[in-house]
């Protein structure tokens, strides 16, 4: 039996390690939320499609000050994929049928420029 | 039905962590030879008692509130029977649940693997706390990594909340289980 083993990918993680020597960005307090509904029905729906475009975004435009989170059925399944966005001091806004299209402009809009994208909100909670 | 086996591994591992559990060991098998494809869920979470194994497979039980509806097992098991396979599930209360599927791997509605990758990623990243192992063996070859290997370099948990880490994590796993693929058969 053969043992793979990827040295040279694992030197590559130090190397992230290293260039993010200020680990406090990757503590969660104080910070912007986005939590995906990782239920069965949110699975089913696209919801890890849609937190990977998320993580790719967030890597893509640098924003460090960002959680990312996961969480089980709420019993929307409907309107899964779900996808909350929790600014520090502002409601709580939970955005349904999202796609990864939707994505890029919460983040953008939402994230970025602290603009609501009003046709995908299904609730707010203060 | 969920659209692809990678798909019913991180349901049934949401289970898991649902569950409590703090160790979740996923194991993908595929063996031209015996024409076998098998995915294996291992968790040490608050398993389950006689009463609740025997309605497991059952759509209309479910332990959650929020919906009374619990389709992910079901599914599964109609998709293994599909293909000639089966489920088995193993657990004991305070111990853990073990959750194996067997397909034959040239079985025309066997689901395809998926993003494996993406379902290891997306659960390193939603359960930071929890510790997880990932085992894809391929003929007879093995790739093994996991939380344990990651913080050898990592050595804090932190780091997993960072997107580029879990990109990579992402790519170092799609990159490993391709190597097999095109090294194996």
């Amino acid at each position: 039996m053969k043992v793979l083993e990827k040295i040279r990918s694992l030197e590559d993680l130090r190397r992230i390690k290293e260039q993010s020597k200020d680990l406090t960005a990757a503590r969660s307090g104080g910070k912007t939320r986005i939590i995906v509904g990782m239920g069965t029905c949110g699975i089913a729906a696209g919801a890890r499609e849609v937190m990977t475009v998320i993580l790719e975004e967030l890597d893509k435009k640098g924003l460090k000050e960002v959680a990312v989170e996961t969480t089980g059925c709420i019993g929307m399944c409907q309107k899964e994929p779900l996808v909350d966005v929790i600014r520090p001091g502002e409601p709580r806004i939970t955005y349904g049928d999202v796609g990864p299209d939707d994505v890029v402009r919460i983040i953008t809009e939402h994230l970025v420029n602290g603009r609501i994208v009003e046709d995908k909100v299904i609730g707010q909670t203060d | 039905m969920l659209q692809d086996l990678s798909q019913y591994v991180l349901d049934i591992s949401e289970n898991s962590l649902k569950a409590g559990a703090s160790l979740v060991e996923i194991e993908i098998i595929e063996n031209a030879a015996d024409n076998l494809l098998k995915i294996q869920v291992s968790d040490n979470g608050s398993g389950m008692d006689i009463e609740q194994l025997a309605m497991v497979d059952n759509p209309f039980y479910t332990t959650r509130t929020e919906r009374r509806v619990g389709l992910g097992i079901p599914f599964l098991k109609q998709a293994a029977e599909t293909c000639g396979g089966g489920i088995e599930i193993r657990s004991e209360k305070g111990k853990g649940t073990r959750i194996s599927a067997v397909f034959n791997r040239d079985c025309i509605d066997c689901p395809p693997l998926g993003d494996i990758p993406a379902t290891v990623m997306a659960l390193m990243v939603g359960w930071p706390d929890r510790s997880f192992s990932f085992t894809y063996r391929f003929n007879e070859n093995i790739f093994e990594t996991g939380t344990d290997q990651l913080l050898e370099v990592l050595e804090d948990r932190s780091f997993f909340a960072l997107p580029e880490v879990a990109l990579w994590l992402k790519s170092f796993i799609r990159q490993n289980i391709d190597d097999l693929r095109s090294g194996g058969e």
